[in-house]
């Protein structure tokens, strides 16, 4: 494609059918302790 | 739904619930723009009016470009239909009623007495109190007793400052070292501390057991003394940066977390992350204060408008260090595009009254740590549980689609509808919204994603 490059992301809807295993760590804990992000948190399956 | 921005330099097109990311030209940003509301014909008429002076543009190469977005949109890429809202309701309860994280209050009390502090100088409008060992044993297995199959169990040390409680501490971080494994867990301990009594014994101990340290510090030594100060009024910049920096040095220089809060005094923040690079720390996060808008530490909408700002500067300061093998990490710049959170996560968000919980000295149950001291807000208690199951199923039905402004907003899957405590505190309910730091996430989000799309341009 010429005029659009597509970076190389995590499908969700893919997610959708085998994420949920809740390993992952509590978004809050790790810094910020006053506000939500949660798409810097590793998968961890 | 898409979302387009120009940013930096790059043209980036979000493809909402995909996750997927386009960096494309100006000649397709537009296309993308417009792809809905004309026919093809037209799209090109319109693109060749605006663009067809240019060599590269030709009737032809536009009609391929129309191509590939068709392309991507079959793909599941862009243009994806938004399934999950009907499901959103339905992922916390997956979970049930387990709990993987307690933030541990093991001293409502504190060394500093810092005015913006959001815990009201480490007493949470309460009286001073420390968790007693056999307070702290029984949130421990309680939180085992709670985590059903949930392998990795997380324990944030908290306050106040912890340190003023550090025997504690470590008492049960080894108690917990002498059960997980009869019980299959793995617990992640983390310290938040103000950094005013680390010594050596602390510094061994975290670095063996902690697996990540926040520590506090607000910058330029103007700005931390200016709230950051002792019973006696006097700045701890001088006391405890040689102590920060030897802690850091001693875990490698990984695995912490400089933590700052800037406020009304310095929405300039970015000198106060460039200090903090300056005195060799490269592990940061900086955070709007928390408190009421009438509060003089509150961020002014004039300020807001200067964060965002600042925002841009840090993240073109980041690729340029980056280039220069100098990088750093912002906390909130961190993302992961190939291996972050599933849909699950990024819907239901930080788990905060679910799995996520706050114990005070006492033994009571708070939704998380922003909470503590609301006592209409309190959960239960270590011994009996949850017992104000009503709250739980509050907050357990709070996610990325439960507020109707997020349902149109582009960056629910970032943020999972954002933190209750601040939507609670500003409108005083956690289904409320708080539309400042809604703003700033947003900022934050697209300033990440143009970093990892000038990253990606680059390689």
């Amino acid at each position: 494609m010429e005029r659009i490059k597509t970076l190389n992301t995590r499908d969700l809807c893919e997610s959708a059918k085998n994420g949920g295993c809740g390993e992952c760590q509590t978004s809050c804990q790790s810094a910020c302790k006053t506000s939500c992000g949660v798409a810097n948190q590793k998968c961890e399956k | 739904m898409v979302h387009q921005y120009k940013l930096n330099g790059y043209n980036i097109v979000l493809d909402t619930c995909s996750g997927s990311i386009h960096v494309v030209d100006e000649v397709a940003y537009d296309m993308i723009e417009l792809f809905h509301d004309r026919t093809e014909d037209e799209l090109v008429s319109e693109m060749m009016a605006k663009y067809g002076h240019r060599e590269d543009v030709t009737e032809e190469e536009l009609r391929f470009c129309i191509e590939d977005i068709h392309t991507l949109t079959e793909a599941g890429k862009l243009f994806t239909p938004d399934t999950f809202e009907d499901k959103a309701g339905t992922f916390k309860a997956r979970s049930g009623n387990v709990i993987k994280a307690l933030c541990l209050h093991v001293a409502h009390t504190c060394n500093l007495n810092c005015d913006y502090c959001f815990a009201s100088q480490g007493k949470y409008h309460g009286e001073r109190a420390v968790m007693s060992f056999e307070v702290g044993k029984r949130a421990l297995d309680f939180l085992i007793e709670n985590s059903g199959t949930r392998r990795n169990l997380e324990v944030d040390f908290f306050g106040g400052e912890p340190l003023m409680n550090w025997d504690v501490v470590k008492q049960l971080v080894e108690y917990a070292r002498s059960v997980e494994k009869q019980h299959n867990k793995n617990f992640r301990f983390t310290l938040t501390t103000n950094g005013v009594l680390i010594d050596d014994d602390v510094i061994d101990f975290a670095n063996r057991e902690m697996s990540n340290v926040v520590l506090s510090l607000d910058g330029r030594k103007e700005i931390h003394d200016l709230k950051r100060v002792d019973h006696a009024g006097k700045g701890s910049y001088d006391k405890i940066v040689p102590k920060f920096q030897k802690l850091v040095e001693s875990r490698g220089g990984a695995n912490y977390y400089m933590r700052g809060t800037f406020t009304h005094a310095n929405p300039d923040f970015t000198k106060d992350i460039f200090h903090m690079l300056d005195l060799g720390f490269k592990e940061l996060s900086m955070e709007p204060v928390v408190c009421a808008p009438d509060d003089p530490a509150a961020l002014t909408p004039e300020d807001l408008e200067i964060v965002k700002e600042q925002y841009e500067i840090l993240a073109k300061e980041m690729i340029k260090r980056g280039k220069e093998g100098r990088g750093f990490t912002f906390y909130h710049y961190m993302i992961d595009l190939t291996d972050g959170p599933c849909v699950y996560k990024r819907i239901s968000g930080c788990g905060s009254g679910t799995e996520y919980m706050a114990v005070t000295p006492w033994g009571d149950l708070y939704p998380c740590h922003q909470f503590v001291g609301e006592e209409e807000y309190k959960l239960g208690d270590i011994w009996n549980g949850v017992t104000n199951d009503a709250l739980r199923d509050d907050f357990r039905s709070c996610n990325a689609y439960s507020r109707e402004e997020c349902k149109t907003c582009w960056a629910k899957l970032y943020c999972s509808g954002g933190c209750a405590a601040n939507a609670y505190h500003a409108s005083g309910s956690i289904r409320g919204i708080y539309e400042p730091g809604c703003e700033l996430f947003r900022k934050r989000m697209e300033c990440a994603i143009m970093i990892k799309a000038a990253e990606d341009m680059d390689d």
